[in-house]
């Protein structure tokens, strides 16, 4: 399973993901997918050190899906924070309200 | 109100210096997210889904309009133009910057507000009766007892850290309007056999994933005991409550698995044994305390209004908001408004700075300067005369702030749930506004009558689902955000939490299953019964049926 590393940015805990330069993008689109466990365990890693730096805080690792350029989380939790958005209109229930 | 002497002024603003100091050493490294993380949560500072939230401490609900226009200028400056006022008449800001926090914190110290006592596991900020000094069913405000009791417990060292949070509600009215049996305890001024005014103390009600209705400790307590009282309370909890377990830490437990008899034992006895030791508060503070809630010099008027009673007879959409909105005042001439919040389409409890400013505007114009937020997340105007209501009607309308449906279905208490919060399993909101929708004509509110509709978006309930009449309880299933539905709950003197009636819905079936709900209890109900006396008297059988079949 594809999965990203995601965390809250220290400084305003808006919602960040890894990014291939090893930079962190408010965009999953542009996260750094990580395909196998230890690139997982890299990018992890690599987090850890981040938070060490005081760049983020709350990381972690979760699975996603890839469908061509687009990158989408699987849990309804983690739709809403890569979205950045709240209160999310009917639309994204499964089946319309 | 209240108003902070040179003590409150200096304690505060140290406090703002500490936690300053304590973000700049955060920010800088010298402080770790485990070591910081504490510490923020003594000042109301918690890492949300999206976002910081800051929750902003209302003692006792009460506003002034000098707050209510820094609270306005802050989510405009520091955050995005709102704020989500909470079911512990808290105010939460959800999307400031830890590198702001100093700033906001300054600010709110600037007209006497701070954020102590809103996190972590103290005597959290003690909630009252929103319509304290103004219901015509008080016997006494209770709010200088909140004042007593938010000076007393204020990082009280004893009591800083105990097995989990704290939470006291005090009512002074014939109607419990500050749910004070889902308290940790729950005050209500009483009449003694002398004559003289005390309190009846109930302990161990709560809400969360171990739901329970307190129970009665004392019968009567004198006034001049409740420090000590409350202070033997919470050192029988800190001595023997659970620290193990964060599920089974809070008094409600303790109180269950001892027993009310025994624990009553545990704390006269601790009582008994300490109150002469004179930690009661001495009559020259209590008067001090006193003289600010000294009620407005309000003249009586006359009751009846020429131009309201044409209003009434001319407008439905403005009677219907009169009967449900404007409550009367214990002065005759004078009413209580309440400001809803909960317009259909938008989030229950939330106000932009520009709605905050015009009910500051509004509070000085008509309410004597005087702004309440009440536990079911509504602003209030408590002193309003009654010929000033078609004019405050009007400019409220304008602004969306004229929903009559206060305690009707629509006046949902919704918690942000998961577009917000980082407990949450499922989201509340948009449910909420769905079922607003449902339910959006006005006359169809006023058929069913009162009904408390309350929903959470997880387990601890900050939505207050175990008191709804009707409860909606957000779970994750399988990663699918399924609800479910309680009835037969109360906040009120006759408690009672919900109980679950079956399987649960998907989201899209929510408001359906609400209106079958509704359709049933219209079917069942005998003339002149609500809701709840219609569940009592039913029971969960016909709404079973309803809404699963006969199976």
């Amino acid at each position: 399973m594809p999965s990203v590393v995601t965390a809250n940015r220290l400084v305003d805990g808006i919602v960040v993901y890894l990014a291939p330069d090893g930079s962190w993008t408010e965009q999953i689109d542009r996260a750094r997918i990580a395909e196998t466990e230890d690139e997982v365990k890299a990018l992890e890693e690599q987090a850890a050190a981040d938070v060490k730096a005081r760049k983020v805080v709350a990381v972690y690792a979760m699975d996603v899906a890839v469908n061509g350029g687009t990158v989408d989380p699987l849990s309804v939790r983690e739709k809403i924070r890569a979205a950045h958005r709240t209160t999310l209109t009917k639309d994204w229930y499964d089946v319309p309200l | 109100m209240y108003r902070y002497d040179e003590f409150d002024h200096a304690f505060v603003r140290e406090r703002v210096a500490e936690f300053k100091d304590q973000v700049e050493r955060r920010l800088a490294g010298q402080l770790t997210e485990d070591e910081f993380r504490p510490l923020r949560l003594r000042n109301g500072l918690y890492l949300q889904l999206h976002a910081y939230m800051l929750r902003i401490a209302i003692p006792y609900g009460v506003l002034s309009p000098r707050q209510l226009r820094q609270l306005a200028m802050i989510g405009r400056k520091w955050d995005r133009g709102y704020g989500h006022f909470t079911t512990r008449q808290n105010l939460q800001f959800n999307w400031v910057k830890l590198v702001d926090i100093p700033d906001v914190l300054s600010a709110l110290a600037d007209v006497e507000m701070h954020c102590i006592q809103t996190s972590g596991n103290c005597v959290r900020n003690v909630t009252a009766d929103p319509f304290a000094g103004a219901a015509n069913d008080e016997l006494e405000d209770p709010r200088p007892w909140c004042e007593i009791l938010r000076q007393w417990s204020t990082l009280h060292p004893e009591f800083s850290w105990l097995p989990r949070k704290f939470k006291i509600a005090i009512s002074g009215a014939a109607e419990d309007r500050a749910a004070i049996a889902f308290h940790d305890i729950g005050l209500k001024i009483v009449r003694g056999a002398n004559g003289e005014n005390g309190f009846r103390v109930l302990v161990g009600g709560g809400m969360g994933r171990t739901p329970y209705v307190g129970q009665e400790i004392r019968a009567f307590l004198p006034k001049e005991h409740l420090l000590s009282y409350i202070e033997s309370i919470l050192r029988v909890y800190n001595l023997h409550g659970r620290r193990d377990n964060i599920h089974k830490a809070r008094i409600k437990i303790l109180v269950n698995q001892l027993g009310i008899d025994k624990f009553r034992e545990d704390v006269e006895a601790d009582w008994e044994a300490t109150y002469r030791d004179a930690i009661d508060l001495p009559d020259g503070e209590r008067d001090r305390i006193l003289s600010y809630f000294a009620p407005p010099d309000l003249p009586p008027r006359p009751i009846k209004d020429e131009a309201l009673d044409h209003r009434r007879n001319t407008d439905p959409i403005f009677a219907n908001w009169l009967k449900h909105n404007v409550r009367p005042h214990r002065v005759p001439g004078y009413s209580t408004v309440v400001v809803s919040l909960k317009e259909p389409g938008r989030t229950p409890g939330d106000a932009s700075s520009e709605a905050m400013e015009l009910v500051a505007d509004l509070a000085e114009r008509f309410s004597r300067s005087e702004a309440r937020v009440n536990y079911t997340q509504n602003l209030m105007l408590p002193h309003v005369a009654t010929a000033d209501v078609v004019a405050l009607y009007d400019i409220l309308k304008a602004k969306g702030l004229a929903t009559g449906n206060f305690d009707l279905l629509g006046d949902m208490i919704c918690c942000p749930g998961l577009d917000y919060c980082n407990l949450a399993n499922a989201r509340s909101i948009p449910i909420a506004k769905e079922i607003a929708k449902r339910f959006e004509d006005p006359k169809r509110q006023e058929e069913i009558g009162p009904l408390r509709l309350n929903m959470s978006g997880c387990i601890n309930a900050c939505g207050h689902h175990h008191s709804g009449n009707i409860g909606i309880l957000g779970v994750d299933k399988k990663g699918t955000e399924l609800y479910q539905i309680s009835l037969g709950g109360n906040p009120k003197d006759d408690a009672a939490i919900g109980t679950i009636i079956g399987p649960g819905f998907r989201a899209e079936a929510v408001p359906q299953a609400i209106d079958t709900i509704i359709d049933t209890y219209l079917a069942e109900r005998s003339d002149g019964e609500s809701f709840l006396d219609t569940w009592r008297r039913v029971g969960a059988q016909p709404f079973k049926e309803a809404l699963y079949g006969s199976a």
